[in-house]
């Protein structure tokens, strides 16, 4: 089974560095910043793309700063119809 | 032939409630207030009831609670919340009513009125944040520091001899008949905080039955008072006060009765 994919937003204005969401992230995904935000605190930021949207971060954050998404793949809506491939293509737009 | 693709779908899972108004908390790093205060308005907004939720602020580290959670609030004096809250539920009994103090609030100069507020059975939800210590006037000890803990006013550990054992005004209220519902709970792990999410949830919708207080205490860090690192803190916390403050349901109600 392919591994969920998921990402993460962080506000780091509203960040105050605890550390916390570091600690929880099971995939390693957050490390701290090595500059300093408007109010002085080192932030959290995003290091890699192993993110699985488990929101394990955005729970113990205590100032929640952090917003998780998870991506699906779906199938899009069909969206054009190809006929009479031997001779001439046609294309027919559904919508 | 149909021309089909695949659609990548970003859903969002998580993200900042809507009661939980949009400023910053003045909670230190790591505090287990905020996680909290972010509890309470989830719950609030999952119910549906930010126009129906009446809280009540204490006195200490969360007195500017009603800055944060978007529902009418009321600040009380140190350690009358209860009682405050008491008032408002019996003016306005179809409203929900919760009070949300610390522990130097609740366990020290507000024992009295939260014993007697349990034991008359008020359907209020008190919301005890436990992190043994007194947080905002500088980290003296409080009723619930654990023994040989170390704090300003205890500089060589709490002496039980001379300074007495902690309170565990939890366990004290679960033996009252007026509670319905007392449970002890963290925020300092996810799971932990799912877990304290379903309790205040369930604090929540208990008021609407009529039943008796609802108490739910949240075992939570002092990074600062404590002198460590949040991280630090929440390990701590993990292995000293979580054996002396087991975490679990002290008191259930009865579900057939429900």
């Amino acid at each position: 089974m392919a591994k969920a994919k998921g990402d993460i937003l962080i506000n780091i204005e509203k960040c105050k560095g605890c550390e916390i969401c570091m600690d929880a992230c099971p995939e390693d995904v957050i490390a701290m910043s090595k500059v300093v935000n408007k109010k002085g605190y080192l932030y959290a930021v995003k290091i890699t793309d192993s993110c699985t949207g488990c929101t394990n971060c955005a729970l113990v954050c205590p100032d929640a700063v952090i917003t998780v998404f998870r991506e699906t793949k779906q199938k899009k809506e069909q969206i054009a119809t190809i006929t009479n491939v031997t001779g001439n293509i046609t294309v027919t737009v559904d919508k | 032939m149909n021309v089909e693709t695949l659609d990548t779908i970003k859903t969002v899972v998580f993200e900042k409630t809507e009661s939980l108004l949009d400023v910053e908390m003045h909670y230190c790093p790591g505090c287990g207030h905020s996680v909290t205060h972010r509890l309470i308005a989830e719950v609030i907004d999952e119910l549906g009831i930010v126009e129906e939720t009446i809280g009540v602020a204490p006195v200490g580290c969360s007195v500017f609670a009603y800055n944060y959670i978007g529902v009418d609030f009321s600040e009380a004096a140190h350690g009358r919340a209860s009682a405050a809250a008491t008032g408002i539920k019996r003016v306005f009994p179809e409203k929900y009513v919760f009070s949300y103090q610390g522990d130097g609030d609740l366990a020290a100069i507000g024992t009295g009125e939260t014993i007697h507020t349990c034991n008359r059975g008020e359907n209020i939800l008190i919301i005890f944040i436990n992190n043994g210590i007194y947080g905002m006037t500088g980290g003296q000890m409080a009723p619930t520091t654990l023994p040989n803990m170390k704090s300003t006013t205890s500089p060589f550990g709490r002496d039980t001899k001379s300074m007495g054992y902690p309170l565990k005004i939890t366990d004290l209220v679960a033996q009252l008949p007026g509670t319905y519902y007392v449970t002890r709970q963290s925020v300092h792990k996810p799971l932990n905080v799912r877990r304290a999410k379903k309790a205040i949830q369930k604090g929540f919708e208990y008021q609407k039955l009529n039943k008796g207080t609802c108490f739910i205490e949240i075992v939570s860090n002092c990074p600062s008072n404590w002198k460590m690192t949040p991280v630090e803190s929440n390990k701590w916390l993990d292995e000293n006060m979580l054996p002396f403050y087991p975490l679990g349901d002290l008191k259930v109600p009865n579900e057939k009765e429900v």
